[in-house]
């Protein structure tokens, strides 16, 4: 907390940011990578050390996760309509949710944040520039972790779970002419988009490939830092009635 | 392979399409909507093909504004994003197509309302700005100039009898009186488009002249920046002259 708490560009221009306490944590990664499941079981593990922790998740503010839907169902939305849709409900999360949760000294899991925008919208546009303007009111997090993997197994995993959509597929782009091959090259393109955003904003990259165990590991050794130090007060055990078996793991 | 890039207008400086693009901005109650209606009936009854357009009435956010608006949840920065996206949508739809296809659009407020209303709420003017880049440069706008009293008086007097809740910037908590804070509000953003006029260069109009005597000042700066317009119709348009040139009823002699 040395420099304290900033903004990625102009910022809210009535709010001071100085005083959120808590930690903002993004895990960051293309569709199908497992970022939902990871961020249980951070939050399962954080509960239990006895933080507090709030999940904020793409597109599901209430003000705008109706629109966005609909949006996406006409299929004609220029990249600036459908960039800004995505920055209003970011807005709306961060105004009602975010910075009140840090300001209560809580843990904010965010699957995904800016950078998902910002890839999509250069992939679209070809320049980066105007949607990092856009976000300039966006809080810089405290740490990103990218769950990073190759066009290939992203294919097979997403084929064996919902399968391909349409705008996972960046069909409105027209890469390609069937569902499969636009998959492949829009999904190229968003990895080489994250690629490059991780060097610019030093993301921790973790293999998605790797088994599920040990990803959590490393997301864990790379959060742990971050969390309050030094000494907690020893809690005495609550006695285990006789006859029930123990309930902690190994 | 690259994708496709739509074109990246940057704001400030004169597009290059056949079309015209015309905007008039003003608090509410200066009588722009009303200049610029005439102004629509004038360059049609010239055989022009124009294409209307206003703030907010894009389908795909005026949903969400109204439950915003509803349930008071929107905040300087979402009101501002929201606005973004409804430009943006009919800047897609509604003002590129007309003005490539060479017609003349008239937009019922623009950009600069987003900058002077913004600014106000208080987020960054340098954001919006940023916000907008994207937008493309008008070939005139007019900014209907009035004192605040002669507004009140007009909106008071007139059809609307009473003021909207985020117009009357309510939700900056202001005043509790619906007059008192519209005019506190309206008053600042009066201030701002003083600063937009010098910044962007805006026509200046005498909003507080009779109607027609506007209108006849608009039409004439209109006339003069439609100078080499070079004004294109559809093929139904032409065939009507054509007929009528053909087979009008002879004179009688």
């Amino acid at each position: 907390m040395a420099k304290g708490r900033q903004y990625f560009g102009d910022g809210l221009a009535y709010l001071n940011p100085s005083d959120l306490k808590g930690k903002l944590i993004v895990i960051e990664g293309t569709d199908g990578v497992g970022r939902s499941t990871h961020i249980e079981l951070l939050q399962e593990w954080l509960e239990v050390q006895g933080y507090g922790v709030i999940t904020t998740g793409w597109t599901r503010s209430s003000l705008m996760s109706r629109t966005i839907e609909s949006a996406k169902e006409g299929n004609i939305l220029d990249h600036w309509s459908l960039s800004l849709l995505y920055a209003t409900d970011f807005a709306d999360r961060l105004e009602h949710q975010i910075i009140p949760a840090l300001r209560s000294g809580f843990i904010v899991l965010a699957d995904r944040y800016v950078y998902t925008a910002f890839a999509r919208d250069t992939v679209r546009s070809g320049n980066p520039k105007w949607i990092r303007d856009v976000f300039g009111f966006a809080l810089v997090p405290d740490l990103v972790c990218y769950l990073r993997i190759d066009a290939d197994t992203l294919a097979l995993r997403v084929l064996e779970s919902n399968g391909m959509n349409y705008w996972e597929s960046g069909m409105d782009l027209r890469l390609g002419t069937d569902l499969y091959d636009s998959f492949k090259k829009y999904q190229s393109l968003m990895i080489e988009e994250f690629d490059k955003m991780a060097e610019e904003f030093k993301f921790e990259v973790v293999d998605a490939r790797k088994p599920l165990e040990e990803i959590q590991d490393f997301l864990r050794a790379k959060i742990q830092p971050l969390l309050r130090q030094g000494p907690r007060r020893e809690l005495a055990r609550i006695p285990v009635p006789a006859g029930t078996a123990d309930p902690s793991p190994h | 392979m690259t994708p496709p890039v739509l074109h990246p207008h940057t704001f400030g400086q004169p597009h290059t399409f056949p079309g015209k693009l015309i905007i008039v901005e003003g608090i509410d109650g200066s009588g722009k909507s009303t200049q610029l209606l005439l102004l629509q009936k004038w360059l049609e009854s010239q055989g022009h093909n124009v294409f209307f357009t206003e703030w907010n009435s894009s389908e795909l956010v005026k949903e969400t504004t109204k439950r915003g608006k509803k349930t008071k949840s929107l905040t300087p920065t979402t009101f501002s994003l929201l606005h973004a996206t409804d430009f943006a949508s009919r800047l897609y739809h509604s003002i590129l197509p007309p003005l490539k296809a060479g017609m003349i659009v008239l937009a019922d407020r623009y950009a600069y309302t987003a900058f002077a209303r913004d600014a106000v709420r208080g987020v960054s003017p340098s954001w919006v700005r940023k916000l907008y880049s994207f937008a493309v440069q008008p070939d005139l706008a007019f900014y209907f100039k009035v004192p605040i009293d002669v507004a009140i008086a007009r909106l008071l007097g007139g059809t609307r009898g009473q003021f909207k809740y985020y117009e009357a910037g309510m939700d900056m908590g202001l005043s509790h009186d619906v007059t008192e804070s519209f005019r506190i509000f309206q008053t600042r953003i009066l201030s701002e488009y003083d600063k937009i006029v010098d910044e962007y260069h805006l026509t200046v109009m005498d909003a507080t002249k009779e109607i027609e005597e506007q209108q006849d000042d608009m039409r004439e700066v209109v006339t003069q920046a439609l100078e080499h317009y070079k004004h294109r119709r559809g093929g139904y348009g032409k065939r009507a002259t054509v007929f009528w040139r053909r087979f009008g009823v002879p004179k009688p002699k």
